[in-house]
């Protein structure tokens, strides 16, 4: 992205909201991101620092540790009309608490076996590691799952709020 | 304060004088928590809101209702309990759940009911069932859900679940097990959420109505006393025949057929919600009884005495809980029998939890079976 850039000149800002495929979306997901303190959050800053563009309809949680992301997190995240909700952390071997993420899988196991019953669709639901170097791996994974959970439309647990209708936070650009 | 003086004329809480065999016959008392009915009922009698609300005691309760049975002047502390509770759910006192909420988000997800479920994926091509129409209704309950939820302590409480279903075929009953069943709201009733208990409630009436079933057979105990007695109000027409599947099994006993496969030594955890709340203690165990090779030994308390498994309605999981569980394990265990039989899903689960300790495991694990799997065992 900055390869385009010169000096100390910023590029125009552009449309700032960018989209899968170029194309307008017509509706845009309300994503659940929760993210370790020590891997997949400094993730997130790698590619926020890096300037790497990415879709903007999620709100990012950090814990502690992958390990603390219980199914309670995941249930009420639905329950309150998430369209789709991610769980990410360090990859094996690298959790702070040696094998933290390692008790993230058997929750997420769980969780998506109830998720399943609830009659919601997997797809909504997702676990990625994503360490703190991965900063474009971030904005991959966020721009997958964000294309995927839109393919699949509105979560039939959720009250038709949009992304989009939550106002910008002044300051914050998105600059391309 | 009006809402407690109706509360106290709804359960007699008034009559009670402060004579504390409640608090006396409490578990969780007994187990040296600082809990006690009585105060409850005074604080009730006295109209103190903010007792009531603010000491957090409330959700200590098991509602197993052995308080109730016991009170000389016939106050009924166990309802008392569910409209303190439901008081205090109002007032945004909610109680802790031992697993983070996610029960009670999975149980709130069936109230709204947006999102068509995936129960059915136990039913095997051998289980024959009726999709929506049919005389019998099988009510199965949540199982499908608790033994996603709980594989670590390798619970199995469809085994009963699809027993149940095997059973009904046996007597030439093709029930209607429906994919739009929903959670009875039991727990939620319990932790005061009144709001989505009723929406609850409605659906799985309107359900039953549908379906024209003229019996409903239930597996789960907390499902048969919300059945029996919470979703009276909301019965419109006739309403059907509810049955536990202890109680339908008893009544026909004589049409099945078995043969012993060895002799087995079987003990019975009474559920609360079967024994105290229904007063049902012998069909289970008539049930038990009849099965060749079956020897039924009884613990030290049974029946009206029996100890619950002191995990009811996901509302509090303590030290407390942990110590009325074990010890009423270790009852199990010095009957000398090699299978605890119980007619409640919940009690398997919360059973299953505590064996999972690892210091004790060995001296209070035990086989749990469901008494519907006990009998499709002894099927000939």
């Amino acid at each position: 992205m900055s390869a385009t850039r010169s000096g100390n000149s910023r590029p125009a800002r552009k449309k700032a909201v960018p989209t899968a495929k170029g194309a307008a979306p017509t509706w845009n997901p309300n994503l659940v991101v929760f993210a370790c303190n020590w891997c997949s959050y400094a993730g997130a800053d790698t590619a926020g620092v890096s300037r790497i563009q990415h879709q903007p309809y999620f709100r990012l949680i950090r814990v502690m540790c992958s390990g603390r992301i219980q199914p309670g997190f995941v249930l009420r995240a639905f329950e309150k009309g998430a369209d789709g909700v991610l769980v990410s952390g360090c990859h094996f071997g690298d959790c702070h608490y040696v094998n933290g993420n390692e008790r993230a899988v058997e929750q997420f196991k769980k969780t998506m076996d109830v998720v399943k019953l609830l009659g919601i669709d997997e797809g909504r639901l997702r676990l990625e590691w994503i360490s703190a170097a991965e900063g474009a791996r971030f904005a991959q994974v966020i721009n997958e799952f964000t294309d995927q959970v839109r393919a699949l439309g509105p979560s039939p647990l959720s009250n038709g709020r949009q992304a989009a209708d939550v106002p910008a936070v002044k300051g914050v650009a998105i600059d391309g | 304060m009006a809402e407690l003086a109706e509360a106290a004329r709804a359960t007699k809480a008034w009559a009670c004088y402060d004579c504390g065999k409640c608090t006396a016959t409490c578990p969780i008392s007994r187990a040296g928590a600082d809990y006690s009915p009585r105060r409850h009922v005074l604080a009730t009698n006295l109209g103190q809101r903010e007792t009531i609300l603010s000491n957090g005691t409330l959700s200590m309760c098991l509602t197993c209702s052995s308080c109730d049975r016991r009170c000389p002047a016939e106050v009924e502390y166990t309802p008392l309990v569910q409209k303190l509770r439901e008081l205090s759910f109002r007032e945004g006192v909610e109680p802790e759940c031992p697993h983070g909420g996610s029960l009670q988000s999975v149980m709130r997800m069936m109230a709204a009911g947006k999102a068509s479920q995936d129960r059915l994926g136990w039913l095997s091509p051998d289980l024959k069932v009726e999709p929506a129409k049919g005389e019998v209704f099988y009510w199965t309950g949540c199982t499908m859900y608790y033994d996603a939820f709980f594989p670590e302590f390798e619970v199995n409480t469809l085994g009963g679940t699809k027993a149940a279903v095997r059973l009904l075929n046996k007597l030439d009953i093709c029930p209607v097990v429906s994919a739009d069943e929903r959670c009875c709201g039991h727990d939620l009733l319990w932790n005061g959420d009144v709001k989505s208990f009723e929406q609850l409630a409605r659906h799985n009436v309107q359900l039953v109505a549908d379906s024209g079933a003229e019996t409903l057979v239930v597996s789960c105990a907390e499902c048969v006393r919300t059945w029996t007695v919470d979703y009276e109000r909301f019965f419109t027409g006739k309403p059907p025949k509810i049955m536990h599947m202890a109680e339908f099994l008893a009544e026909r006993l004589g049409e099945l057929e078995f043969k012993a496969n060895g002799t087995r030594k079987v003990t019975y955890q009474d559920p609360c919600r079967l024994g105290r709340h229904l007063g049902v203690y012998d069909a289970p165990r008539e049930v038990l009884e009849a099965l060749p090779g079956v020897e039924l030994t009884e613990m030290k308390h049974s029946g009206p005495a029996a100890t619950c498994c002191a995990g009811g309605t996901w509302s509090n999981c303590d030290r407390f809980v942990k110590k009325i569980q074990v010890d009423r394990l270790r009852e199990a265990r010095a009957t000398g029998a090699d299978v605890l039989a119980t007619a409640c899903p919940k009690c398997q689960v919360h059973f299953r939890c505590t064996m999972r300790d690892p210091r004790l495991g060995e001296q209070i694990n035990i086989e749990m079976r469901d008494v519907a799997e006990l009998v499709a065992d002894a099927l000939a």
